[in-house]
């Protein structure tokens, strides 16, 4: 078995990296080996979990099902630059905090990356909404009550 | 090695041979990404990356590698087999480059969708909307938004899990489909085109490069429906069913594919058969729906037993045929 690597330009949070990666690095190992983004977690490492989501050209995809050399050229969001700076999370990352959504808190950085996007497309989302935008985000910790209070207080207050 | 619960350990089984590149450097955790990077474990075999610029390079390439090449299109369902070494393709061609094979064009009778186009854009289609509410009502069913983001209606199809909603409903639709090599193109009907579990009627040295569906015609409704453990988990049963009425109301043409029922996708040709000519009554859906369990061979899982899934067949197709029969009274009453 052969393998070769390629040469890529990609934006994580705005910021331009270039790296040589071999063919079969995946985005999400890529992201917290190479660019030591290690706020996108790893778990399931085959698309069950969610806890890999980022957000690829403005839209949640799983990172362990991608593979680097395909985000050359393209643009990719991270927990990492949710908060504008150190001392101000972003208003899903205060309201999962006001509401006790997480508890060992290895799903959230999915869930953050998955509902950041749902809700610039659903800025008022009822309760079912809420559940169906979650389905691909598995957490063994909350029961996801907590969770989708802190989504309902998050849109109530990113509609202000 | 203060940094450690950063990394996945197995990152830090490299032992002292890693710890020579590890030299402080402030807190370590920049001391050396690309080492890092190096020493990391790969999930997938080897193989050579090329990212088509052409579809004819895309062929080209395939023709070349055969059956030792696959396609990279979405990648919802090779990435995770390659994830557990259980593909390990020589080459991966990436077709996400061609944005020419993605797109939903609208022909009148009969939608013509690209095989690159992902899912979501199907569910904001317009188009796929009002002329092929079966898909649009099977979307939510497959799998989770994220995935939907990605996987693309070509990769799904080829891939043909006997589980997986879209082939039964292609089936359902009479689709066919297109396939493309360097030698020509040639149309292979939906019922022909899946041969079983994984296996298509695709030779090595083709792409499947677009599904022709045709639209929904009047006096006629559909449904889909699905039991599945957990929202977006794979079916236990899920079926989906065509209708068309005739001008007195009686069922012209019935078509029923079932998801998760065998090796393949089932056509339930038999059953569909027996509506014709006939009123979409409750013993007339009755027997249809037995005839549907008796056509069927699932396989049974730790999740559902056989006769369960057996069982689950039956009442949803009778529930699906009876929702698609009063869509398409509804749909003559307003034609």
């Amino acid at each position: 078995m052969s393998t070769d690597t390629h040469d890529i330009t990609v934006a994580v949070n705005g910021t331009r990296y270039k790296r040589n990666v071999e063919s079969r690095l995946l985005l999400s190992d890529f992201l917290r080996h190479d660019l030591l983004l290690a706020g996108t977690h790893v778990g399931c490492e085959h698309g069950v979990c969610g806890a890999c989501t980022v957000i690829f050209d403005g839209a949640p995809v799983r990172s362990c099902l991608m593979f680097a050399a395909q985000a050359d050229g393209h643009a990719i969001e991270t927990v990492e630059g949710l908060a504008a700076d150190r001392d101000h999370l972003h208003p899903l990352q205060q309201a999962m905090r006001d509401c006790h959504g997480l508890q060992c808190g290895y799903c959230t950085p999915g869930i953050l990356m998955t509902m950041k996007a749902f809700l610039q497309d659903h800025p008022a989302p009822d309760e079912a909404q809420i559940r169906e935008a979650l389905s691909g985000n598995l957490c063994r910790c909350t029961g996801y009550q907590h969770i989708v209070e802190a989504m309902q207080l998050a849109a109530e207050r990113l509609r202000r | 090695m203060g940094t450690a619960n950063y990394f996945n350990y197995k990152v830090f089984s490299g032992g002292p041979e890693l710890e020579q590149f590890l030299t402080p450097c402030g807190n370590g955790l920049h001391s050396s990404p690309t080492v890092l990077g190096l020493f990391a474990d790969m999930k997938p075999a080897p193989f050579r990356y090329v990212a088509a610029r052409t579809l004819e390079q895309a062929l080209q390439l395939k023709a070349e590698f055969g059956e030792d090449a696959r396609f990279l299109a979405g990648g919802q369902s090779l990435v995770p087999t390659m994830n557990f070494r259980l593909t390990q393709p020589a080459i991966l061609i990436d077709i996400n480059p061609l944005d020419g094979l993605a797109g939903v064009r609208n022909g009148g009778d009969r939608l013509t969708i690209g095989a690159l186009t992902r899912y979501r854009s199907l569910e904001r289609d317009p188009a796929t909307v009002r002329h092929l509410p079966l898909i649009h009502e099977a979307l939510p069913h497959i799998a989770h938004p994220q995935i939907r983001n990605r996987g693309t209606i070509g990769g799904n199809l080829a891939h043909a899990d006997p589980a997986s909603e879209m082939p039964a409903i292609v089936l359902a639709l009479a689709g066919r489909l297109r396939a493309q090599s360097t030698k020509g193109e040639r149309w292979i009907d939906a019922a022909d085109f899946f041969v079983g579990a994984l296996t298509t009627a695709l030779d090595p040295d083709e792409m499947l490069t677009e599904v022709e569906l045709p639209t929904v015609p009047p006096r006629s409704g559909a449904c889909f429906m699905e039991v599945s453990r957990r929202r977006g988990d794979f079916a236990i049963i899920g079926v989906a069913c065509t209708v068309r009425l005739d001008a007195d109301g009686r069922c012209s043409e019935a078509r029923i594919g079932l998801c998760n029922a065998g090796d393949g996708p089932v056509l339930a040709a038999e059953a569909g058969r027996s509506l014709a000519g006939r009123r979409l009554g409750a013993k007339e859906i009755a027997e249809a729906a037995e005839l549907v369990q008796g056509a069927i061979d699932p396989g049974g899982s730790i999740h559902a037993s056989k006769e369960f899934q057996r069982h689950i067949a039956g009442v949803l197709t009778a529930r699906a045929l009876t929702a698609a029969g009063e869509r398409a009274r509804a749909a003559a009453g307003t034609a």
